[in-house]
């Protein structure tokens, strides 16, 4: 038993370095600048850190506030794509209904369709709505493309929890809503966490449709990557490095309320 | 289970939400796919057809989706297996493995070609272990192989993370009684997991499996970023006539091949893992 | 325990960000497709807009995201922005969209200013109303690095390339070194296509369009997929060359200043900067020119006619040059105290317009909405005859035949250095 788990172990190192070993090289180059960047042969660690390029970023003006609007807009898209979500992946689970599949294919349309080829007569729709250049318009553009994680994984969620739970709490008085609230909830939050998750990073990170659908209210990504990719190498690896943080910083604020259910679900 | 109209009661939000948004200018792009200067047909699919780099780009995007989504299913498969064996320190592995969610299209590029390029960390490895003098070019048209693993790799190491995470989230509902209790009738781990888990996670694979499917449809950033102009997919030929070549149209006849494509590997995906009623927890 | 904590976050979660974002008084948007590197938006916002009396937002976007949020703006019927930088063929493209207001009124009131008028002339895109200001100029040219220059061909000045001298110089390094070094953009956002309309193929053939098939053509292509075989095979993921200059995977580079400039900066020791080669029919270079719009019905037309106005004083342009080294579209000398990196430059754009038998070849004129089109058919003849190695003879025939298409859809007429024509441009 111990072999086994010391090759269980293995694994998991490896797969560790596997992930973090490039992100150590993305910061090297971020931190080294041009003499790293340039090298041949690459050193393993850059002779001289420097953070020069990143202070240089972190002083471009505007910075902070578009930081605060990538917030909002994250923390909206989050709330949107649970809210619109859950319901909808509770339903396909739990119920056998005409139209289900063709709601799944409905919600991945969002997906499938390249999103850059829709902009221009989706930005010219969210014009008309009023919601060009606000948090909002981004947000609910940004939930869009959330949609289909939310819906797909708590559906494949609350398929896995086992409905006599639910019937038991019928059995002792509860309406299927607080059947489905009391129950079911505290089963599938772990999983609803991971939709969080995704809902988040997922708006964090979208470029494209930041940058068509705003103008003085652009979110930090937007803000800093639609210059990026026209700038030399040290700065795409500084922004690089520096657009990760905080989204990898959640991820760690989060994972606590995700994974530490271990042992609940398990039961 | 109060009447037949719950579940549509449950599903309307969303569809409210999507048909407002995103129905109209959907019809009005599939639209202006069939749009031609005479008026409505084929025009702009001929011309797509035409293109110098249309088949490089249908060969190389089921190549990629072909290769990609299969090894990332099984390598998040053994992920989630392996951290159901850890014990402490479960949810510290779990956040590293998950960390390249977080990342931007941008940076998993940027990562891979400070990896990959001439002068890059692999090539300098070779170097250091003596096996290579030069720096090595591996990412022209002069080695497609070698191209197309590193395009696959690179997207293997960005993308894996979110089939990783649904898998453990539905494998943490698949009751743990099951698999003990198989133990004890003198089941092999092997055969545990492939009769008992593999079955009851059904679902979640389903999920994984649909959403990496329909995104790695969609995935160009990272290719460009390795493959330059040298592996073209369908979704970054779309962007190109939609950018550079300035013809929407044919843009959107690209968009409009990608979502079928989308759409029936969603539909195969969903026909070949069908949970039948009965059989649902 | 935890679904309460998840509420609890979520809820300050919301809080906060409802709290964000303070809102920002209305000032003058200038979204802008050039100057989108970050050092450069930074030494537009800090330096070249410091001395503006108007409080303006410089906005850079890439052009895709640009002309795409402009045109829905126009659409959408909630202008934002009111001034519009870009190159001219992004211009182009927002003009034929109808996205942009004609400023014969600012051009009239700023005649004294002295630009140059053939830039001026650009700035009508083949229609009768003046559709943009020509705001800076820039140009191509090449940067060797000095480990290259021993390979120089005997007899060969630097300054006087020709095509087969470069072939050969490239020969030789790859003889002595077994690499090979010369690099051009090819990459998918690479300017290549600007290398076959503007140098190679005016130097050649002395046209571009009406020359497409003939047999000077045939004669460039030849040259050139053997001139190819001298290239690094990285070439068609090449964007910008200052990278792989600075890496030394190119040391003979062909690009833009814009995207030159950097290597040049950061080691003005390392690298030398000359014109690009010249061919039988003189030596082919392109001036291109970025402009500046005023957006259709713009929310502060009155404030961007008065920053356009700032921005081509003489000043101003010369702060400009030295700060983001594109050059003055005015009458303005060049002061003597510009840095290393930037003299170079100068030094090799001012030996390409001022050789003897210099031969400037325009941006296309009058395309609209299909100059990318047009591109297309360069690119996709370099694909099919240099990468793919297709006979030459078939492949201008073929996209010929496009050419023409487009031509004649744009009923667009020639343009420098093609002869004029009365009608759509024709590929004879």
């Amino acid at each position: 038993m111990s072999g086994r788990r010391a090759f269980y172990l293995t694994g998991v190192v490896v797969i560790c370095a596997w992930v973090l070993v490039p992100l150590w090289l993305l910061a090297a180059n971020a931190l080294g600048g041009q003499p790293v960047i340039a090298a041949w042969p690459k050193p393993w660690f850059p002779g001289a850190l420097s953070f020069a390029t990143m202070a240089e970023f972190l002083a471009i003006e505007g910075v902070f506030r578009a930081m605060l609007i990538g917030f909002e807009v994250a923390v909206l898209c989050t709330l949107f794509s649970v809210a619109l979500g859950l319901p909808a992946g509770y339903a396909l689970a739990r119920y056998t209904f005409r139209g289900a599949n063709a709601f799944r294919l409905m919600v991945l349309l969002t997906r499938a369709f390249p999103v850059g080829i829709l902009a221009l007569p989706l930005t010219v729709g969210f014009i008309r709505l009023g919601l060009y250049d606000t948090p909002l318009g981004i947000a609910l553009m940004h939930t869009a493309l959330a949609l289909p994680f939310a819906v797909l994984v708590s559906a494949s969620l609350f398929q896995a929890i086992p409905r006599e739970l639910e019937e038991a709490a019928w059995v002792f008085g509860c309406s299927p809503i607080q059947a489905a609230y009391k129950v079911v909830m505290p089963l599938a939050l772990p999983g609803v966490s991971a939709v969080a998750i995704f809902a988040f990073v997922i708006s964090w990170n979208e470029v494209f449709a930041a940058s068509v659908l705003s103008a003085r209210n652009r979110t930090l990504t937007a803000y800093l990557l639609a210059m990026l990719s026209e700038s030399p190498l040290t700065y795409q690896f500084a922004g690089g490095l520096l657009l990760i943080v905080p989204s990898v910083l959640f991820i760690f604020l989060v994972r606590r309320h995700l994974f530490a259910m271990w042992g609940i679900a398990s039961r | 289970m109060r009447g037949r109209a719950l579940p549509y009661l449950l599903v309307a939000p969303a569809v409210i939400f999507l048909t407002v948004l995103f129905f109209v200018p959907l019809v009005q792009t599939i639209a202006l796919a069939f749009e031609t200067r005479t008026g409505f047909g084929l025009g702009n699919f001929l011309r797509m057809e035409d293109d110098l780099n249309f088949h490089d780009a249908v060969v190389n995007t089921f190549r990629f989706v072909g290769l990609a989504v299969p090894l990332q299913l099984a390598a998040a498969m053994g992920m989630a297996m392996m951290l159901r064996h850890l014990g402490r320190g479960r949810d510290l592995v779990l956040w590293i493995w998950t960390i390249p969610l977080g990342l931007s299209d941008l940076a998993a590029g940027l990562v891979w070609l400070a990896l990959l390029n001439d002068r890059g960390y692999i090539a300098s490895l070779l170097f250091h272990l003596g096996l290579v003098a030069e720096p090595q070019s591996w990412l022209t048209y002069e080695t497609p192989i070698a191209l197309f693993a590193a395009v696959v790799i690179a997207e293997f190491w960005r993308a894996t993370a979110i089939v990783v995470v649904i898998l453990v989230a539905g494998l943490q509902l698949v009751p743990k009684e099951y698999a003990e209790a198989a133990s004890v009738f003198g089941a092999s781990p092997w055969r545990i997991f492939t009769r008992i888990t593999l079955p009851l996670m059904k679902p979640s694979i389903q999920s994984a499996l649909i959403l990496r499917t329909v995104l790695a449809f969609e995935a160009f950033a990272v290719v460009i970023a390795i493959g330059g102009r040298n592996f073209p997919v369908l979704v970054s030929e779309a962007y190109n006539w939609q950018n550079f070549n300035q013809e929407p149209s044919v843009a959107a006849a690209y968009a409009v091949v990608v979502m079928c494509l989308s759409l029936l590997a969603t539909v195969v995906w969903l026909w070949l893992l069908k949970t039948p009623a009965e059989q649902r927890a | 325990m935890s679904r309460s904590r998840i509420l609890t976050l979520s809820g300050a979660l919301l809080a906060a960000a409802l709290a964000a974002a303070p809102a920002v008084a209305a000032d003058l948007i200038f979204s802008s497709g050039a100057l989108a590197p970050v050092q450069e938006t930074q030494k537009m916002r800090t330096v070249i807009l410091k001395d503006y009396k108007g409080k303006v937002t410089f906005l850079p976007d890439e052009p895709p995201a640009l002309l795409t949020r402009l045109k829905a703006e126009m659409q959408g019927g909630a202008r934002v922005t009111s001034l519009i930088g870009g190159n001219d063929g992004d211009l182009a493209v927002l003009a034929a969209g109808g996205v942009l207001a004609p400023v014969d009124d600012v051009a009239a009131s700023l005649a004294s200013r002295g630009f140059a008028p053939d830039l001026l002339a650009m700035g009508k895109l083949g229609t009768d109303k003046q559709m943009y200001i020509p705001w800076m100029q820039a140009t191509y040219f090449m940067v060797a690095n000095k480990k290259a220059l021993p390979y120089l061909p005997a007899g060969a000045d630097i300054n006087a390339l020709t095509f087969e001298q470069l072939r050969a110089w490239g020969e030789a390094v790859q003889k002595a070194t077994g690499k090979r070094v010369v690099g051009f953009p090819a990459g998918p956002n690479g300017l290549m296509h600007r290398f076959f309309q503007g140098f190679l193929l005016p130097s050649y053939t002395g046209g571009v369009v009406t020359t497409f098939k003939s047999t000077d053509a045939e004669k460039a292509w030849t040259e050139f997929a053997a001139l190819w075989k001298t290239v690094t095979p990285n070439s068609t993921s090449i964007n910008f060359m200052q990278e792989s200059l600075l890496s030394e995977d190119v040391w003979i580079g062909f690009d833009h200043v814009a995207r030159l400039l950097n290597a040049l900066e950061q080691k003005p020791n390392d690298f030398v900067a000359f014109p690009a080669p010249s061919g039988p029919k003189g030596r082919g270079w392109m001036p291109v020119v970025v402009g500046l719009g005023i957006m259709k019905d713009a929310p502060d037309a009155a404030g961007a006619k008065d920053l356009i106005s700032y921005l081509t004083t003489d000043t101003v342009q010369l702060v400009t040059a030295r700060e983001v080294g594109f050059f003055p579209t005015v009458r303005a000398t060049l002061p003597p105290d510009l840095s290393p990196g930037l003299k170079m430059a100068v030094a090799a754009i001012q030996g390409t317009g001022q050789a003897k038998d210099s031969l400037a070849a325009m941006l296309p004129v009058g395309l609209g909405a299909k100059g990318g089109e047009f591109n297309k058919v360069f690119l996709d003849t370099f694909q099919r005859v240099v990468l793919r190695g297709e006979p030459v003879k078939d492949v201008l025939a073929r996209q010929g035949e496009t050419l023409q298409r487009i031509m004649t859809e744009a009923n667009a007429p020639c343009w420098k250095p093609d002869p004029a024509s009365t009608g759509a441009c024709q590929v004879k």
